[in-house]
């Protein structure tokens, strides 16, 4: 498949929100197959504290809809146990920071199982989290992990930008019999988008070009993704047209979009919410130019957060998140550099 | 049944029963003691004998407010009177900053509303120089030590004179000098280091000890049980504190204690002597700390006490409780209000009345009122007065190291 053929929205299908559409991919999973069932700390009686499991239990009651105490490990350790003997479980992590706390089971174990076990295990555990800073939540809170889990062998990673693709790659997880971790980010719960009623998946490892454009390149997933795109229609204006790569799946990564696009526009930036000294951007940079080196005018550009935690207060969390207008100046960056030597 | 039937039949999964939201009836609180009825064991009594109290609980005042029974622990009146302005203080602090998130002067607040007798009464029965490792509901600890409330609230607003420079969220105080180490958003953590801390102090053969604590929800964290295990092994001078306040935001206590019958009884299985309090008697919680913080002055090791109470409140501002929780249920609480219980005990000893109550009451309201007037004069986290971006790198490292140094000149530009 190519990315031409992921399936659109018609034009005039209704809105929904992020949230919404990651609740209706989660009910319409566990509505075509009983092996689906949802475990996390207060995803029952409550439906999550971001509501993204908003009246899961109601309709599928408390043994498919699991409150559990407050131990991720534990949570993790579920979801592989269940997840061996066959059944498709979705666990939850709430905030994208406790996966650290659940490191082990989500590194060293869900991803390397299949392998120890010389194949004869199948995992298809969904670990669903919500990411992300921009809602002053401070260092613990408001994190974007990605980059880590990306870095260990067996795990997929997923990151939506949008409702649309939420509800289809959220189908797309839950039916994969490989780990994934699935990650929304907490300031796009709200974001409204049309979405198909029915059910449909988009493939794993398959990015999008959000907008064509001819000029330069953007890459990002998750929120970043959605402010690229406000950023390129600000860039628009100035005369530069960028095309925009919504990567979606970060692992595995979709490399071939990303360089048949550079190969067109000559010029690249990469923008992600985390960290930018050892980021995933480092990675997609580091693969753009081994495979169109000869192809860049300008070397890879990065826009990322500084390398300090998440800070609470938002004159300094506003100062660190990349925002719109920092991915433009690292496009207009990009694109100002001169053609030397050539 | 034999082996060979019970193992031809269908497994089913237990489900904690829980009946929630506003049309179901309030959870029952289990094992409750009369005042005066349990005993009060010797500091190195048999850890199974301890073990035997595991579904009692100690109190001291009775309904009559009369104190009574071994664990009274004899405070004179003026103590008493000032363990009472702790907890009103608390209460009207936390009632303060309620107001300014409703009026969008802060982001995030969480109260500890109908648990004030439990961070109040420990702190006073404890040495200032012992070191805390709190959860976010321990605000009576910092206040109770006298810790400046202004600073609490110029934290809270994230101000220009916010001590931790607009990086914590709000209520997460730190404050060395006040023996409260910084709070965790991460559950639990603090528990294991509050154990190290304490090891080290026994190790330094210095004479503080550490009180760590945790909501009996964060119980269920790996890290609880590896702190008893630590604590049991090297009998590290730690009082181990267990909030049970009966809800973990919308999951009822029974989920984090299995199907053990109280918190007290995770403290057997490590050998730890445990006590099961009741958390809204200050005399109480008074007794039982000055017993557990005398075992480990004694170096006769940790001790385990599990503080019954209610979260009163919503779990913090981000939380809507009408999905979930009983209706009624502070009414239908068997070990009634803190203030209330202390209150009734001045009274009854004729060392309080209703006029007294009502002038300290407005006395505090105007402290507070005072106090934040002060601290929203520097500003909030809504009118921007906050940290200078350049800030952000400062305390990353020990030392600002280069690469940081370009990125914060960067800032500044
Ligand atoms: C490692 C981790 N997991 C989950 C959370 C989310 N969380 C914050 S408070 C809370 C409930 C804690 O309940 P309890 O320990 O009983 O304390 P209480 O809030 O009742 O005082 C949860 C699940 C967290 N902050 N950290």
């Amino acid at each position: 498949m190519s990315a031409a053929d992921v399936p659109l929205p018609d034009p005039g299908e209704r809105e929904i929100t992020y949230v919404a559409a990651f609740i209706e991919a989660v009910k319409l999973e566990m509505a075509a197959d009983p092996d689906v069932f949802i475990a996390g700390e207060d995803v029952g009686a409550h439906g999550g504290v971001f509501h993204t499991f908003d009246g899961v239990q109601t309709q599928f009651g408390e043994r498919r809809a699991v409150d559990t105490p407050i131990s991720e490990q534990a949570i993790i350790g579920l979801g592989i146990g269940a997840a061996v003997t066959g059944l498709r479980p979705i666990v939850d992590l709430m905030f994208m920071d406790f996966v650290l706390v659940a490191a082990d089971q989500i590194a060293n174990q869900a991803a390397k199982l299949k392998y120890m076990f010389g194949g004869q295990a199948k995992l298809p555990l969904t670990i669903t989290t919500v990411g992300g800073a921009g809602l002053s939540a401070a260092a613990q809170h408001s994190q974007s992990l990605e980059a880590l889990f990306c870095h260990i062998p067996g795990i997929k990673v997923v990151f939506p930008s949008n409702p649309y693709d939420v509800k289809g790659l959220m189908a797309a997880s839950v039916r994969e019999d490989n780990p994934v971790l699935f990650v929304l980010h907490k300031r796009m719960l709200g974001q409204r988008g049309a979405v198909p009623v029915e059910r449909y998946e988009i493939p794993l490892g398959q990015a999008r070009i959000s907008r064509p454009g001819s000029d330069v390149t953007l890459v990002s997933w998750g929120k970043t993704a959605a402010d690229s795109l406000v950023a390129a229609e600000q860039l628009a204006g100035e005369g530069i047209d960028v095309e925009v790569v919504d990567l979606r799946t970060l692992s595995p990564l979709d490399i071939g979009t990303v360089v048949e696009s550079v190969r067109r526009t000559n010029r690249v930036v990469v923008a992600h919410e985390a960290v930018r000294f050892g980021g995933f951007g480092a990675e997609v940079a580091a693969q753009i130019q081994e495979e169109a080196f000869d192809y860049l005018d300008a070397p890879v550009g990065r826009v990322a957060a500084p390398f300090s935690p998440v800070p609470f207060t938002p004159a300094l969390e506003t100062r660190y998140v990349p925002d719109p207008a920092r991915i433009a100046a690292g496009v207009r960056a990009a694109v100002a550099r001169p053609l030397l030597g050539r | 049944m034999d082996g060979e039937q019970v193992g031809q039949q269908a497994l089913r999964l237990h489900i904690p029963d829980t009946e929630r939201g506003p049309g179901a009836e309030p959870p029952e609180v289990r094992f409750i003691s009369a005042a005066g009825e349990m005993r009060r064991p010797e500091l190195d009594e048999p850890v199974e004998r301890i073990a035997l109290m595991r579904k009692q609980m100690v109190r001291v005042l009775d309904d009559d407010g009369a104190a009574t029974g071994p664990w009274d622990p004899q405070l004179t009146a003026d103590q008493l009177r000032t363990g009472l302005r702790d907890m009103m203080l608390v209460r009207a602090f936390d009632a303060r900053l309620l107001q300014a998130h409703r009026q969008g002067k802060i982001s995030f607040y969480m109260q500890c509303l109908g648990e004030e007798a439990i961070a109040c009464a420990h702190k006073r029965a404890l040495h200032p120089a012992d070191m805390h490792f709190p959860t976010y509901r321990q605000q009576g600890l910092l206040i109770a030590g006298g810790y400046p409330i202004v600073q609490m609230m110029n934290q809270v607003l994230s101000n220009e004179a916010d001590p931790l420079k607009g990086r914590q969220l709000p209520i997460m105080y730190s404050s060395k000098e006040y023996g409260f180490f910084t709070i965790s958003g991460n559950l639990a953590t603090q528990y294991v280091q509050g154990v190290g801390w304490a090891m080290a102090s026994a190790l330094s053969g210095d004479t503080r000890i550490a009180s760590a604590w945790i909501g009996e929800g964060a119980t269920a964290e790996s890290d609880f049980h590896a702190a008893l295990l630590f604590a049991s092994t090297y009998r590290a001078p730690v009082i181990l504190n267990i909030v049970n306040n009966q809800w973990a935001i919308s999951t009822p206590e029974d989920f984090a204690r299995g199907a053990s019958a109280t918190f007290a009884d995770r403290g057997f299985g490590y050998s730890i002597p445990a006590l099961r309090v009741d958390g809204n008697d200050y005399l109480a919680v008074y007794a039982a700390t000055r017993w557990a913080a005398a075992r480990a002055r004694g170096n006769l090791g940790p001790t385990l006490v599990e503080w019954v109470t209610l979260r009163r409140g919503a779990h913090s501002t981000s939380d809507d409780p009408s999905v979930y929780r009983p209706a009624g249920e502070a009414s239908h609480f068997p070990l009634g209000d803190p203030i209330a219980n202390l209150q009734r005990h001045l009274v009854t000893l004729g060392q309080w009345d209703d006029d007294r109550h009502a002038a300290l009451s407005n006395e505090l309201d105007a402290e507070v009122a005072a106090a934040f007037a002060e601290a929203d004069a520097h500003g909030s986290v809504k009118s921007g007065h906050t940290a200078d971006p350049r800030t952000m790198f400062d305390d990353v490292y020990a030392e600002l190291p280069r690469h940081l140094r370009e990125q914060r000149d960067q800032v500044g530009r």
